[in-house]
């Protein structure tokens, strides 16, 4: 047989590769030098009239073992031997058909074939012996998943084991159910009279499988689920896994029924009855199943943080394991519910364990206060090395809100940043890193020096082509702009010596942005792009050619094209690109002319899709999207719009108010831009009929009351689009210094041009028409910006005392001081500083600390002294420093009229 | 799905240098040999230097958990999903380590385990049902895998547990030696 060569010829070559090994495989392994061909030939004595029972046993251990290892057998071979096993039901002895029942789960080939056994499972279906019953039906219901003729066929005997006495019938058909769930669930449901009683079954498991089974048939009936477990939780439920399922069940009813019912939330006397159960694994599950809970409160989740932190000791490591890791999550939002822990938590940091180790660190890292950050990060540094890059990154996430909470903080933490970087770690890691150095160089403008020579350091030894590129980009952004740009032209020009052509490329962009900004660097700029020209690289090359003639090396005018390089190209690319073939089509005898490419001013009609800016302005802000992209986004759009464009830098945009009720006949939104001494109000107007077309769009806006604002011009809109956003603008002048608030009654103003059903096109002539839109009011908040201060205390101090207005408010009775706390925080829109929004638990008193800045670059610092009384009647004590004493006021004044 | 019941992903027994001994996947998750053995490479390198002798260990990686036990030169694994209480996970860690150790008297170790394989292929197939925990308590899980109570030649109360056993074992020893 052919199949005897192949064994001799690999142990052939196993024989002169690895003698050593060989005696010490052969004494171990009963498997020693198995083989497929081998095993097959053997397996035709299932044929045999007088069944060998070890034999056959011995035989179908060897082809398990063979699957086990991946060995796949072919569809002519697993036939031969399924077909050959079957015979083996002949055979009485109870070991052999336990084995033969395992074959035909593993080994069945197909459907087809599955017909041979049948017969003999159902036989063993309506044995006496419980064992043959509960194997028969797993096996069944296993290998004819999907075949409902044959399920129906013995679809009497299911139901009846489902009510077994014996628990493996019964959990055997339960299970079995659950699987067939899936391809033939009108069979399964027909048995949920059985699977009722079988819940109330003795047996632990049977329970279980029994409740898992009943909330599966009925999981699409929310009242059925909600009826079964109400039911169910007053009953008493055995098994420690049915009374995991039971609240599984129960958290998810109450978090379908938490958004109708206010005040008491239903079961969660259940959930914390839970926590007293004597299975550790039902306590976790109601521990975590509390902290999972929507919008939990301190005080429902007390009792769980009580249960999770005696886990924390425990000398099973799973149980600590499972305990940190569910407090870690539940510090992401209540920070201050796990600060009892954190005593507990600090001795992990030690664990053997580095799972365990990590998630206690980042759990500190997000409840800890500024004095222990240091110590933190010297047992951090301690076991980075140890650690997975999952966990890792985790670290680095941990770090960055860390760093943005505590600013003042950021040099130790930049430090530690860089360290990493420096060190072994995966591409997903380093892009970890290096997206939070660059979040806090965007967000803490002290760090930025030390953080861009961390990068630049960083880039000399990077293998990875996407980072490189990144921090090349943003280098040529930033660096031109801090102290010594010329240290950074280095680090830059060493990328064109010796990288990639990718990141060469980005490298010459990268200079070419230092000589266009830093006029003294320019000479020395142009040289080293001048040595570019010779790249090898065709990409390296047209944008060293590009970039020289920009700079003015060559013969273009500078002045012309310096621009260019500074601001990205507004046009849509799609655009550009359609002239461009046209150009290449009409053979090219003129200079191409680049104006004669539609900008991608947003009010320019049915604008092309192109417009990225302008989709992402107009969507409103999502919550969780950082606010300075957004802001920069703005910037873009309005600096498009040529009228727009020497308003200067734009100091704060809005939030998108609706100006008109949901599913109306037009859909209208305003954001407010503020400009050093101009307010633009934008509307993004959308029609939502499609019988007309709506022209010549404009808002005007009548004061109604307060201070006013000089309108200075409209840019209207010439077409509202269908369905999509179109912009129109109204500018307003502010004096220089003054805040004038005021309110504002908005009319939308256009002409109506119906259109002809028949034909799609709007008529030649139109009327005009009007809309009334909601009131837009402009608050001292559209002048204040949030902004952090690395060191508040030094900026207070910076501010004259004599400059400080103080005065006393009364808050009421509140729920709590955190409440209180961050009531004021809301009304005054400013950042809070060194993470003194969060008061710590129990205290009578608090001081938060908060900044900002108002248009024309004037910074506010403000002190909140908080107290609160016996009647939780809350006093506040607001002391504001600024160079501006009129600006003092303004913020008082924001207070008193709150 | 949150509200699931528990499901396991995988079981896997190990020796000493990572190589299979005897695995089983539930789902499609590593569908393909190559998948398998990727994963099995990673979670053996990931724990190789953890002591897990005495109590279970536990660890996290590519959206899994895994929690783990070596005893002598075998390394016993079971891996759920991530959202998973891993405190259940634990009882079929157990669950499977002592139905093993009862159906080997304690002899838990690679030797021993090859030579009733059969008997550890069964004690997986008990434990779990495509991925549904079957039973979690040790002694019967054995029992179920020596059928015991299922030969009607010998009454129940004839035969004591330990008797077929005894008698299982011989038979396959036998059976493999030959």
């Amino acid at each position: 047989m052919a199949a005897e060569q192949p064994q001799t010829a690999a142990n052939a070559v196993r024989d002169t590769v690895k003698k050593d090994e060989d005696k010490e495989e052969e004494e171990l392994s009963p498997f020693y030098g198995i083989e497929k061909g081998a095993v097959l030939q053997e397996s035709r004595v299932f044929n045999d009239p007088q069944i060998d029972v070890r034999r056959c046993q011995q035989i179908i251990t060897k082809l398990l073992y063979l699957l086990n290892q991946g060995d796949a057998f072919t569809k002519v071979e697993a036939t031969e031997v399924f077909f050959s096993g079957t015979k083996l039901f002949q055979s009485k002895d109870i070991n052999l058909r336990r084995m033969v029942y395992l074959m035909i789960k593993e080994i069945c080939p197909s459907s087809d074939e599955v017909i041979i056994v049948t017969s003999s499972l159902m036989k063993d279906m309506n044995s006496k012996t419980d064992l043959y019953r509960s194997n028969a039906i797993r096996v069944l219901c296993n290998i004819s998943r999907n075949d409902t003729a044959l399920l129906s066929q013995v679809e009497r005997y299911l139901k009846q084991a489902v009510v077994d006495k014996n628990s493996v019938v019964a959990s055997a058909a339960l299970v079995s159910g659950m699987h067939l769930l899936q391809g033939s669930p009108e069979i399964v449901k027909r048995w949920s009279n059985e699977v009722q009683e079988a819940v109330q079954s003795k047996n632990p498991l049977v329970q279980a499988h029994a409740l898992a089974l009943l909330h599966q048939i009925r999981q699409n009936d929310r009242l059925a689920v909600s009826k079964l477990v109400t039911s169910l939780t007053r009953s008493s439920v055995r098994s420690p896994l049915a009374q995991c399922l039971l609240i599984r069940y129960v958290s998810q009813v109450i978090a379908e029924s938490s958004a109708a019912t206010n005040g008491e939330r239903p079961f969660y006397d259940f959930l914390e009855g839970c926590l007293r159960h004597k299975a550790e694994m039902v306590i976790f599950e109601a521990a975590r199943a509390i902290a999972n809970m929507n919008d939990v409160t301190t005080r429902e989740l007390t009792p769980a943080i009580t249960v999770l932190q005696l886990f924390l000791s425990s000398s099973k490591p799973v149980l600590r394991f499972a305990a940190v890791r569910t407090l870690n999550k539940v510090a992401m939002t209540h920070p201050l519910a796990v600060t009892n822990c954190n005593i507990d938590m600090e001795s992990l940091i030690s664990d053997q364990n580095r799972s365990i180790a990590t998630l206690a660190i980042t759990t500190l890292l997000k409840t800890g206060n500024e004095s222990s950050v240091e110590r933190l990060l010297k047992q951090i540094t301690s076991f980075m090395s140890d650690i997975a890059d999952e966990f890792k990154i985790v670290v680095v996430e941990a770090i960055k809100s860390l760093c943005l909470k505590f600013p003042q903080k950021y040099p130790v933490l930049m430090n530690f940043l860089s360290n990493i970087l420096r060190e072994e770690g995966g591409f997903d890691y380093k892009k970890a890193i290096v997206e939070s150095i660059l979040n806090l160089i965007r967000d803490i403008p002290d760090a930025k020096e030390s953080g861009l020579s961390h990068l630049c350091e960083f880039i000399e030894d990077c293998e990875f082509t996407y980072l490189s590129t990144q921090i090349l980009h943003l280098l040529g952004k930033e660096g031109p702009n801090t102290q010594d740009p010329a240290k950074y032209i280095r680090y830059i020009y060493n990328r064109v010596i010796l990288e990639n052509a990718t990141v060469r490329a980005s490298a010459v962009s990268a200079l070419a942005r230092f000589g266009a900004v830093v006029e003294y660097l320019q000479p020395r700029i142009i040289i080293l792009l001048k040595r570019c020209l010779h790249d090898n690289d065709d990409e390296v090359r047209d944008r060293a050619t590009f970039y020289l003639a920009a700079l003015g090396a060559g013969e273009t005018s500078a002045e012309t094209s310096r621009p260019m390089l500074l601001s990205s190209l507004n046009k849509p690319l799609a655009d550009l690109e359609a002239n461009l073939r046209d150009y290449m089509m009409g053979g090219c005898d003129k200079t191409f002319d680049i104006s004669c490419v539609s900008s991608t001013k947003p009010n320019l009609g049915p604008a092309p899709k192109a417009a990225g800016g302008a989709a992402a302005a107009s969507k409103p802000g999502q919550n969780s999207a950082p606010e300075v992209p957004q802001a920069d986004a703005y910037a873009e759009v309005l600096n498009e719009i040529p009228e727009l464009a020497d308003l200067g830098r734009l100091f704060k945009s809005s939030a998108p108010v609706e100006l008109t009720e949901a599913e109306t006949e037009y859909m209208v939104k305003c954001v407010k831009h503020v400009f050093p001494e101009h307010v633009v109000f934008q509307f993004s107007c959308s029609n939502t009929i499609e019988e007309q077309v709506l022209e010549d769009v404009s808002v005007v806006m009548e004061p109604t009351e307060g201070e006013e604002l000089q309108e200075e011009f409209t840019l209207p809109l010439v077409s509202m689009p269908l369905n999509e956003c179109g912009e129109t603008y109204v500018c307003m002048k502010r004096a220089e210094g003054s805040f004038a608030v005021g309110k504002y009654a908005c009319t939308l103003k256009f002409t109506v041009k119906e259109v002809d059903p028949s034909t799609g096109e709007a008529e030649e002539d139109g009327y005009e028409d009007e809309y009334q839109l909601e009131d837009i009011e402009v608050s001292v908040l559209d002048y204040l910006q949030k902004t952090a201060v690395s060191n508040f205390r030094k900026s207070w101090e910076d501010i004259d005392e004599e400059m400080e207005q103080t005065s006393v408010y009364g808050l009421g009775a509140r729920e709590s001081l955190q409440e209180a706390v961050e009531a004021v925080m809301e009304i005054l829109g400013m950042q809070p500083c060194e993470g003194t929004e969060v008061v710590p638990p129990n205290a009578r008193s608090h001081t938060s600390l908060l900044s900002g800045n108002f248009v024309g670059n004037c910074q506010v610092l403000v002190r909140l002294y908080f107290g609160v009384d016996q009647s939780n009647a809350v006093a506040v004590k607001v002391a504001v420093r600024c160079e501006d004493a009129a600006v003092s006021e303004l913020v008082h004044q924001i207070i008193s009229e709150a | 799905m949150e509200t699931s019941c528990p499901l396991i992903k995988n079981i896997l027994i190990l020796d000493g240098e990572g190589k299979r001994i005897a695995v089983k996947y539930y789902g499609n998750e590593w569908a393909t040999p190559g998948a398998q053995a990727t994963f099995e490479k990673s979670v053996f390198s990931k724990t190789q230097r953890t002591n897990a002798r005495g109590e279970a260990e536990i660890i996290m990686f590519d959206n899994v958990i895994t929690v783990f036990k070596f005893v002598s030169d075998l390394h016993f694994y079971v891996t759920g999903n991530q959202d998973e209480n891993e405190l259940i996970l634990v009882t079929v860690l157990q669950a499977l380590f002592d139905a093993i150790s009862l159906l080997l008297r304690n002899a838990v170790e690679k030797k021993t385990v090859l030579e009733n394989l059969d008997l550890v292929l069964l004690t997986l197939d008990e434990i779990v049902d495509g991925g549904v925990i079957l039973e979690t308590e040790a002694s019967v899980i054995a029992s179920r895998v020596t059928m015991r109570g299922a030969d009607s030649d010998l009454p129940l109360s004839e035969q004591t547990f330990t008797q077929a056993l005894a008698s299982a074992k011989e038979q396959i020893a036998r059976s493999l030696l030959n």
